[in-house]
């Protein structure tokens, strides 16, 4: 044993490179944030003006430029910090460059101007550490994201990467590693919330000679981005988390063979999800001697097709068998019977991640954080109406104020917060009368949403809570498969009945046939997918019925959002004949000569918005064009 | 076809490479890959159909998306697609008659903090509105395949 263990360990000293750059927090570093918003705000031309700069001022052998991960502060992109210190630019342009260079690399100091401003206080904020959005969270899969190169083994080695795997390794004795994580708490993030130990147990003790763990990275929710953040950012500490789990699911008894099943869409994450591999495989963390052990495992990148079904587990293993991504029904679970017929383990993007550290810091120190039976930290994409948007790393347990309003910085001016979104497709909307609601797998299910992947959508007064439920219930039966009647036939049907009240052809006893219907759908569908997507349409009945029931009665929709229930107006007293409407109206409904007030005909209207916004952005009346309810006038 | 088994569970594989090549899934290639898989071309159809990445016509000269994801719903994304419509008289999941552009939904961008949003070819355009969609229409038509036309955020 002792032999083994120190043989690891030095493996380990080897696949470090001597010469590498030491990757911390004391040294010069330009970090610009290399994330999918970043990158779509142009961080391009940021990374292009810093190595010119650098470079005439003949700072590049001193400075190191990297392109780092997401910071999750995706709302202020591109983002740049630098180091030591780590000073925090938000929506850098290329023109602020040389100064934030003279500022902060040259004088130690901060380019004022451009520095962070708290919509709250009004300050001015120097230091990532210092800004609300990033002290308030608990950051502990996210810790490395935005501070280490995610193309460079070495930096990911240098903060003590793969050191977890080495000590697993060393210690040979998969069974602990299972008790480890079982005893951490640690359950599934992919929205389910298993225990993950008891999943590895189960295939573990499942007797077979070949083995299989998946890390399923078919992230498919709308406004659900944390696990392509984590494989961009850091995509080694998957890798390491899966293959620890081959280890303790196969170590010592079976042959285990790994896939990671990402999105198509994701191209950067597969681009450094497939540099990452092959630089674990040049230093002996993956192949047929992992760091000298003797434990044999590789990786194999799938893409998905675009399914979004083929997140629900037995639906990915079809399509990573060359199959239809159609689930099946369970028993037998994956972990007796999975991909190609043998004992599998399938787990989540950040499940993995959470491995090494729960590892390295053992069950106690996970379990610290969180609620009795939710452990740990979960990861929010926080989008929708809210001042500051991102990711947010959170203990368990936190409540939705504290995510919303502590850490997103609450609604944007002048907005009221009416709803959240919780889960994704298959999660439910919640009131502000439930934002003092702890986040954790039962409190969520309790109230009707769910935790899902992660996604949380805050909504103000302008979005239809109708329409919303629609909009879900649209998506989930374009994506069904197709296998089983519940979900083919009932979610097209909640969406029927769903249309027909979002054009005013609704009756009251819709509401009850959308709730008896519901249940049918979530008791008797096959997946998942089915079971879960009738949630938005339960979740607004519960919350916001007087919305649905004012579609019906009133023909009202109080958001101005169902386009059958609306109306565009001219207001006379503000009309100043501008022309500008008339030019931009598709139809020619809007007419009248220069200087006079304009007529529209609401009969030629296709309520497309361009006059709307014409007369807002570019108009002289600025606000003379309305969109009303028409329950709203005839009232 | 390099780095493939021949085995059946390569055929998702086996046809995104395909198409990456073609441009699309011709009812030939369709053929050659069962025949090459051993499996039915029914087999094949049956798997491609399924997944919303594989076409089966050839791809229009400019592919412009339209995401409708939660945020880019909210914040008025099927507007973008509308104005699409109306404008080049082609809607989601077709090409214009003339084949210069196809017109996609996607349900995430993931970049949710800039919706709505809306992509042209490799250009990500943010913050749409209607009036502003059209502009980039007009300047890319008039520009014929040059290069985007308002500036991409």
């Amino acid at each position: 044993m002792a032999t083994i263990a120190s043989g690891v360990e030095e493996a380990l000293a080897r696949a470090r490179d001597p010469a590498a750059y030491v990757c911390d927090d004391q040294s010069a570093e330009v970090r610009v944030c290399g994330g999918s918003a970043c990158h779509s705000s142009g961080r391009m031309a940021v990374v292009a003006a810093f190595a010119e700069v650098l470079a005439r001022r003949k700072l590049t052998g001193t400075v190191r430029l990297v392109e780092t991960g997401c910071h999750g502060f995706c709302e202020q992109g591109p983002i740049v910090t630098l180091w030591p210190g780590g000073t925090f630019y938000p929506k850098v342009r290329p023109e602020d460059v040389e100064q934030i260079v003279e500022a902060s690399v040259v004088n130690g100091g901060a380019y004022e101007k451009r520095l962070y401003r708290d919509p709250v206080s009004k300050e001015r904020i120097a230091y990532e550490k210092d800004i609300p959005f990033y002290r308030e969270q608990g950051r502990q899969v996210l810790a490395l994201n935005g501070r280490i190169d995610p193309y460079s083994i070495d930096d990911y080695l240098a903060r003590g990467g793969y050191s977890a795997l080495a000590k697993v390794l060393s210690d040979n004795a998969p069974e602990a590693v299972i008790d480890t994580v079982e005893r951490a708490g640690l359950r599934g993030r992919g929205g389910a919330g298993f225990t993950t130990g008891t999943k590895w147990r189960f295939a573990r003790r499942a007797p077979d000679d070949v083995k299989y763990v998946i890390c399923n990275a078919d992230e498919g929710d709308p406004g659900a981005f944390m696990d392509r953040s984590v494989l961009e950012g850091n995509p080694h500490s998957v890798v390491e988390g899966l293959i620890i789990a081959a280890f303790a699911i196969a170590g010592g008894e079976a042959e285990v063979h790994g896939y990671i099943y990402v999105r198509a869409e994701y191209q950067f994450a597969v681009e450094r999800l497939h540099h990452a591999l092959a630089q674990a495989r040049e230093r002996g963390l993956l192949g047929d001697d992992i760091l000298g052990s003797g434990f044999a495992f590789d990786i194999h990148v799938s893409q998905g097709a675009g399914a979004f079904v083929c997140g629900e587990e037995t639906a990915l293993m079809a399509s990573i068998e060359g199959r239809r991504g159609m689930p099946r029904t369970r028993p037998p679970y994956p972990a007796m019977s999975g991909l190609f017929g043998r004992p599998t383990n399938i787990n989540n993007v950040e499940t993995y991640a959470n491995v090494p550290w729960i590892v390295l810091r053992g069950a106690a120190a996970f379990a610290e954080r969180g609620t009795e039976k939710s452990k740990g930290t979960k990861i929010f994409s926080l989008t929708g109406k809210v001042a500051n948007g991102g990711l947010v790393e959170v203990p368990m347990g936190a409540t939705l104020r504290h995510v919303i309003f502590d850490i997103g910085g609450g609604m944007p001016a002048g907005r009221t917060f009416k709803a959240v979104q919780l889960g994704g497709p298959s999660g439910g909307c919640l009131p502000a009368s439930l934002l003092d609601q702890p986040i954790d797998y039962e409190s969520l299910v309790a109230a009707g949403a769910m935790m899902g992947s992660g996604g949380m959508v805050v909504v103000d007064d302008s979005t239809c809570m109708v329409d919303f439920a629609r909009f879900f219930l649209q998506f989930t039966a374009e994506e069904s498969c197709g296998k089983c009647v519940p979900c083919r036939v009932g979610i097209g049907q909640l969406v029927e009945i769903l249309d027909a009240i979002c054009t005013g052809h609704g009756e009251l006893a819709d509401l009850d046939r959308l709730e008896r219907l519901a249940r049918i759908v979530k008791a008797s569908s096959l997946c998942g997918l089915g079971q879960t997507a009738p949630n938005p349409v339960l979740s607004a009945l519960a919350y916001f019925r007087d919305e649905f029931v004012e579609h019906i009665v009133q023909r009202r929709c109080r958001a101005v959002v169902c386009r059958d229930l609306v109306v565009y107006r001219i207001v006379p007293d503000k009309c100043t004949g501008c022309r500008r409407c008339v030019q931009v109206c598709p139809t020619g409904a809007i007419t009248g000569p220069r200087a006079e007030v304009h007529n529209l005909d609401p009969s030629k209207c296709i309520k497309c918005r361009s006059c709307y916004e014409a007369c807002r952005f570019d108009a002289i009346a600025g606000d003379a064009i309305v969109i009303e309810s028409m329950g709203e006038r005839n009232a | 076809m390099q780095g493939f088994s021949g085995n059946a569970s390569d055929l998702v594989p086996v046809l995104q490479r395909t198409q990456a090549v073609l441009g699309c899934l011709s009812p030939d290639a369709v053929r050659r890959v069962a025949r090459w898989l051993k499996l039915s071309e029914a087999d094949v159809f049956g798997v491609a159909t399924f997944y919303a990445q594989f076409r089966f016509s050839p791809p229009g000269r400019h592919r412009l998306r339209v995401c409708l994801g939660t945020a880019c719903h909210v914040k008025g994304g099927v507007q973008m697609l509308e104005t699409i419509e109306r404008r080049l008289g082609a809607g989601a999941g077709e090409t214009t008659p003339d084949g210069e552009y196809d017109v996609e939904r996607v349900a995430c961008l993931g970049c949710c903090a800039l919706a709505p949003v809306v992509t042209l070819d490799d250009d990500v355009y943010g913050q749409m509105s209607v009036l502003k969609l059209q502009e980039l229409l007009e300047e890319h038509g008039r520009r014929g395949s040059g290069s985007g036309a308002a500036e991409p955020t």
